[in-house]
């Protein structure tokens, strides 16, 4: 069936409510896929921990792509785990979403020239919702990141969109 | 009114009313696209290798069937022990006559050498044991 699945006409009233309260469910609960690739990763440890706290956002490690909702790339994404990438991230089930963590994932930092082992960029294995930019980034930047995210799902919708 | 197991049908109606309602929402609602590697195996991002279904040791029959006698036994010990100071020495003599008959079983397995787990030795070192202690002569002369 997959209700969800469909995007309806005219956006009436049943449509709109649904859509603020399944935004407000998703948004408030974005589980993480639990994997760090290289030094982003320890940032992504700090703020998970209590000093920045990001389980106040609803975000909480899951161990396995089937619980997830959001992919946070944290890293230096290199050729042999652009395909371990793809198929965690099509493991997963929808609505799914990608954060891109530091320079690394977002376009292959420092090793954007001559690494001869790195992707240039997660985007080209998997679509990312947002982009995190810092080397690495701090916790502030990933939490404001994960705020993008949130604004990014709270405008989603189950209309058609209509030409303008 | 309800009887006393007439609440227990309440529960049990109640439970597969919520279970059934809360499956056939999500299948209405949950968006539903599947493909071939989104069903595939989750190995930690590996390409999973072989069937799930492996065989075990065929020893670890009689361990689990020990297992499972001696596991019956503590779960009568527990009503036992709630009703003894009811019934005295009838109930001790009752349970020694019965832990007996299964001592009489555990010495049995334990005789019979089913407690004893010898490993086998790889195919390598049983070789070279044979070469170096019992036939060096065999292995000079060929």
């Amino acid at each position: 069936m997959g209700l969800l699945d469909q995007k309806f006409e005219n956006a009436n009233v049943v449509v709109t409510t649904m859509d603020k309260l399944l935004n407000w469910a998703r948004l408030s609960s974005l589980w993480q896929m639990q994997f760090g690739l290289a030094c982003c990763a320890i940032e992504m440890m700090a703020a998970s921990a209590s000093n920045f706290d990001m389980m106040r956002f609803g975000v909480i490690p899951r161990a396995t792509p089937r619980q997830c909702d959001v992919m946070i790339v944290s890293g230096t994404v290199t050729l042999k785990m652009a395909s371990r990438i793809k198929r965690l991230y099509d493991q997963m089930s929808e609505p799914r979403y990608v954060i891109s963590m530091g320079s690394c994932s977002n376009c292959g930092g420092p090793y954007w020239e001559h690494g001869y082992h790195v992707l240039k960029g997660v985007d080209r294995v998997i679509p990312v919702d947002v982009y995190v930019p810092g080397c690495p980034p701090r916790p502030e930047a990933l939490i404001e990141g994960l705020i993008k995210l949130q604004e990014k799902i709270r405008n989603e919708s189950m209309a058609k969109k209509k030409a303008v | 009114m309800l009887t006393d197991f007439g609440r227990i049908l309440a529960f049990f109606i109640v439970g597969a009313v919520f279970t059934a309602g809360g499956l056939i929402a999500s299948w209405l609602l949950r968006p539903n696209r599947p493909y071939q590697q989104k069903l595939s195996t989750y190995e930690c991002g590996e390409e999973p290798i072989g069937e799930s279904r492996i065989k075990f040791n065929v020893r670890f029959y009689v361990v689990a069937l020990i297992f499972l006698v001696f596991e019956v036994e503590v779960i009568f010990l527990f009503p036992w022990a709630m009703v003894f100071k009811q019934f005295g020495m009838f109930a001790f003599l009752e349970m020694l006559f019965f832990l007996a008959i299964l001592i009489v079983g555990y010495a049995y397995v334990w005789m019979k050498g089913d407690l004893e787990w010898d490993k086998p030795i790889p195919e390598f070192f049983a070789k070279a044991k044979k070469s170096i202690f019992e036939e060096q002569e065999e292995t000079v002369t060929p």
